[in-house]
């Protein structure tokens, strides 16, 4: 099962990276309020249902794929189409 | 009887031989420790030094965390040793868990790589021991993660060292931090590097002479 996990800086934390990304957008005249970049991770995973490989890819980014302090995760579950 | 010090060498750890070098110069006996060395328990203290351990994927240190020379640090730190982080090192233990907080992309999204002056904030630990509270020491600095995070709870009382000039965003100027315990500490800038007055400074021989005596008189206790 193909699973997607979205990692962003949280909230709070200063992104430079993100506000570099921001002013480069402006010199392109496309007027960005605000830019944030983080990171996606692709993952094929083992699991015999949705429910069950999105608990193994939760556990997976609180153990490595994402710092708790620092970052956000979000997981997406793609079902292989029977 | 001298102090046992380990410095360990990850795949990517590149200030491990100055680490030694400096250790030794400063009359400890500093032994290279590999990376798949589980037991540490013959040592007096334990360094983790800079670099770019497994080529800090993912996250600075996020990778060496899963080394059997880091779980055996963690557990020589949870039976009292003495730890010491410098760079990858200190992000290493952040990512451990031995360690409070994390370190970002420099603010400046730059490598800076320069003499950092430095505020003791507190000398009565193993590593600050030869230091005195309140005193400018100049380290180099060289890194581009190195701006520290710390936990909204972080007890002030763990910031060991602040930049006097942030040379990379760092919160509150922090440059150093130890855990509540006081055993085990990580900073950004590079004592190793600052040994000998013809490099400049031999400010961080304070910080690693103190572990050195702490070291020793650990290995006197337990003799």
């Amino acid at each position: 099962m193909r699973a997607t996990v979205l990692v962003r800086p949280k909230p709070g934390i200063l992104d430079p990276q993100g506000a570099a990304v921001g002013s480069a957008l402006g010199h392109l005249g496309f007027a960005v309020k605000d830019a944030r970049v983080g990171k996606v991770i692709d993952l094929e995973v083992e699991a015999t249902d949705a429910a069950e490989a999105k608990a193994k890819v939760e556990s997976m980014c609180e153990q490595l794929l994402a710092n708790p302090l620092i970052e956000s995760y979000e997981v997406e579950i793609v079902e292989p189409s029977a | 009887m001298s102090s046992r010090i380990g410095v360990v060498t990850y795949p990517g750890s590149q200030d491990d031989r100055d680490a030694l070098w400096a250790l030794i110069a400063l009359g400890a006996d500093a032994v290279a420790v590999w990376h798949e060395e589980s037991d540490l328990s013959g040592l007096d203290a334990v360094v983790l030094p800079g670099g770019f351990s497994y080529g800090d994927y993912l996250r600075c240190g996020a990778i060496a965390r899963f080394s059997p020379a880091t779980a055996a640090a963690c557990e020589f730190a949870q039976a009292g040793g003495f730890v010491l982080g410098i760079c990858n090192g200190f992000q290493i233990l952040c990512e451990a868990g031995l360690l409070p907080g994390a370190l970002l992309r420099n603010e400046s999204l730059r490598f800076v790589c320069r003499d950092a002056p430095l505020r003791v904030e507190r000398n009565d630990l193993p590593f600050t021991s030869r230091c005195t509270r309140g005193q400018r020491l100049v380290i180099p600095v060289k890194h581009g993660d190195g701006r520290y995070v710390p936990p909204p709870d972080l007890d002030p009382a763990q910031v060991v060292l602040r930049y006097l000039d942030n040379p990379n965003g760092s919160v509150d100027a922090i440059a150093g931090v130890c855990n509540e315990a006081g055993n085990v500490m990580g900073l950004m800038p590079h004592p190793e590097h600052a040994v000998d007055p013809l490099l400049g400074s031999d400010h961080g021989a304070l910080i690693l002479a103190s572990l050195v005596d702490a070291a020793r008189d650990r290995s006197f206790a337990a003799a």
